[in-house]
């Protein structure tokens, strides 16, 4: 059963067209990966799915509603780009504050603080304001904002840039099982061996998809052992 | 509540940023107390040389505000602006001369007279002559610009801190996270004029009782109604602020929006005598809200006028907020797109 759906979706900033006539589906309950050189439009389409940025045509429809919908948005965890975290504010303040946005019960409130941080390793800076924060607890504590409210679907863009691998690989197993538990995850990444424990992939590029299916199946099809070739490959049929 | 969560988040984050809450609450205060030192000259004594007079008025004049100074040349201390006034008194006659170059000084040199002249015990009334030292008679009364920099301090500090920390938003880009919330831009206007309105009230509240009770700008009407207008005018100034910041990059390109849009208002809120002005200038009046704000400000302390009088001054100030306020869901609904 598909979560996402794209229909023909294009959009352009101005005279530079960043996504050309995509249509991609997302099944439920995988961990698809949008793999992209930066520039290739691996936000843009982000976006539309999450329903900040209505593509110019083409449509996309997110557990059966067609976005943007301020409703299908609760259920939708976000980690965009740039850590959209409140400098002055300690972490169980940033928290807080998105569970309020997001209706999470007040009683549950004070429990899934703890949950998420536990989650992304930052309990000991529960208390400690953001301000301080290096790179990477920036990321992770917005990763515990997307998920605070637990989400059905969580789209997350890049978001282990700049977290040291150990606490990478830590993050992957936290994804796979809230994959267990029955969420949907959509993650943008341009680093190969993140795309290796996706259950799908879609190559991205130039505002196109290139190719999607499995990593197995993709290195199949062009009889590669990386993906990272086998993404090469395809860039090159495509030119 | 949403709404809720918005407003705590922004007293919070507001409590933390301490120079942005002085900047908010005591910078007004310092700039008043600046502007008033060097525009109220109540508490000078201007200094005047007598020639002639009897005891009686001479001791009378002592008694009042003024200054008796002995020089040896009063025609020409006069020139030199070293004396203020000059008085000559001949049996019934008393001729004055003032220096009327610096125009309070002339203000105060006649209300000092006045006030000698009529505590003399003798009751006899002398006839007098005033005389301008200088031709271009620039008598201006600067009582009113208390209630005026009230209102225009309030409007623009809070335009300042409302209007970059509403960029910040943006441009830190929790503010494009915000919509990929369920939350509505009505809510998110609404908390953020909350929450800033807070502490537009409180700086309201300090600035309006220190400008009455430190710094004496008569108030003869109500010090509520000065909170209410001075609560509004903020709030005018946050909803433009919030307006401008989407059409500026930058904290910088938020600063050059300050000539072009406080400072004129600076000329036209009633700061600076427009009796004289072309009349296409003073209709440019009707299209600043300090102007109004200042006005209801002003009909306040110093006429002494309550609601109804101000009423009108009050719908086109909050009738500029509520346009800013639509104008601020546009532009949300645009970015969001």
């Amino acid at each position: 059963m598909e979560i996402v759906e794209l229909r023909h979706v294009s959009h352009s900033f101005g005279k530079q067209s960043v996504l050309q006539n995509i249509s991609l589906t997302i099944q439920r309950g995988r961990i698809f990966g949008l793999l992209g050189p930066s520039g290739s439009g691996k936000t843009t389409l982000v976006k539309t799915i999450v329903g900040t940025l209505t593509p110019e045509a083409g449509e996309v429809v997110v557990l059966d509603t067609r976005m943007p919908s301020l409703q299908t948005m609760e259920s939708i965890g976000y980690m965009a780009q740039s850590d959209a975290l409140y400098h002055e504010l300690t972490a169980k303040e940033n928290l807080a504050f998105f569970a309020a946005i997001y209706g999470v019960p007040k009683k549950q409130v004070a429990g899934r603080i703890d949950e998420v941080l536990e989650d992304v390793g930052l309990q000991d800076s529960k208390h400690k304001i953001v301000q301080g924060f290096s790179g990477g607890m920036k990321r992770r504590l917005s990763l515990a904002a997307a998920l605070i409210h637990r989400p059905e679907l969580l789209i997350l863009d890049e978001p282990t840039v700049g977290i040291d691998p150990l606490l990478r690989n830590k993050i992957w197993d936290r994804f796979a099982d809230l994959k267990r538990r029955g969420t949907t995850v959509i993650v943008t990444t341009h680093v190969m061996d993140e795309a290796e424990r996706c259950d799908k992939l879609g190559l991205l590029r130039g505002g196109n998809i290139i190719a999607h299916g499995s990593p197995q199946a993709l290195k199949r099809d062009t009889g590669t052992d990386s993906i990272e070739k086998a993404f090469l490959k395809y860039g090159r049929e495509e030119a | 509540m949403k709404i809720k969560a918005i407003v705590v988040r922004i007293i919070r984050q507001f409590i933390r940023d301490k120079r942005s809450l002085a900047l908010m609450i005591v910078a007004p205060l310092l700039i008043l107390t600046l502007t008033w030192l060097v525009l109220d000259q109540e508490s000078y004594q201007p200094k005047l040389a007598v020639e002639g007079a009897p005891a009686p008025l001479k001791a009378a004049v002592q008694d009042s505000m003024l200054e008796i100074v002995e020089v040896e040349d009063p025609g020409q201390a006069l020139a030199d602006s070293e004396i203020d006034a000059l008085l000559e008194a001949d049996g019934q006659y008393i001729h004055v001369t003032i220096d009327n170059s610096k125009p309070n000084q002339a203000e105060a040199v006649k209300m000092g007279l006045q006030e000698a002249l009529a505590s003399r015990s003798d009751r006899q009334v002398p006839d007098i002559s005033v005389e301008f030292l200088y031709e271009d008679n620039a008598e201006t009364t600067f009582d009113y610009t208390g209630p005026v920099l009230i209102g225009f301090f309030a409007f623009f500090f809070v335009f300042l801190v409302g209007g970059i920390s509403f960029l910040r938003e943006r441009s830190q880009g929790t503010l494009e996270r915000l919509f990929a919330t369920p939350l509505k831009g009505w809510e998110i206007i609404l908390g953020y004029i909350s929450g800033f309105g807070l502490f537009a009230v409180i700086q309201s509240f300090i600035v309006a009782l220190y400008a009455v009770y430190v710094l004496g700008v008569p108030l003869n009407g109500s010090l509520w109604l000065v909170i209410l207008v001075t609560m509004l005018l903020s709030l005018s100034a946050l909803t433009l602020g919030i307006l401008l910041s989407s059409f500026a990059r930058n904290e910088f390109q938020l600063m050059q929006f300050i000539p072009l849009v406080i400072v004129p208002q600076a000329f036209f809120s009633g700061m600076f005598n427009l009796d004289n002005a072309a009349d296409w200038v003073a209709y440019l009046e009707y299209f600043m809200p300090i102007s109004y704000g200042a006005d209801a400000l002003k009909e306040i302390m110093i006429k002494g006028n309550g609601l109804a009088d101000i009423q009108v001054d009050l719908y086109v100030v909050l009738g500029f907020s509520l346009l800013c306020y639509l104008l601020n869901l546009g532009t949300l609904k645009a970015y969001r797109k």
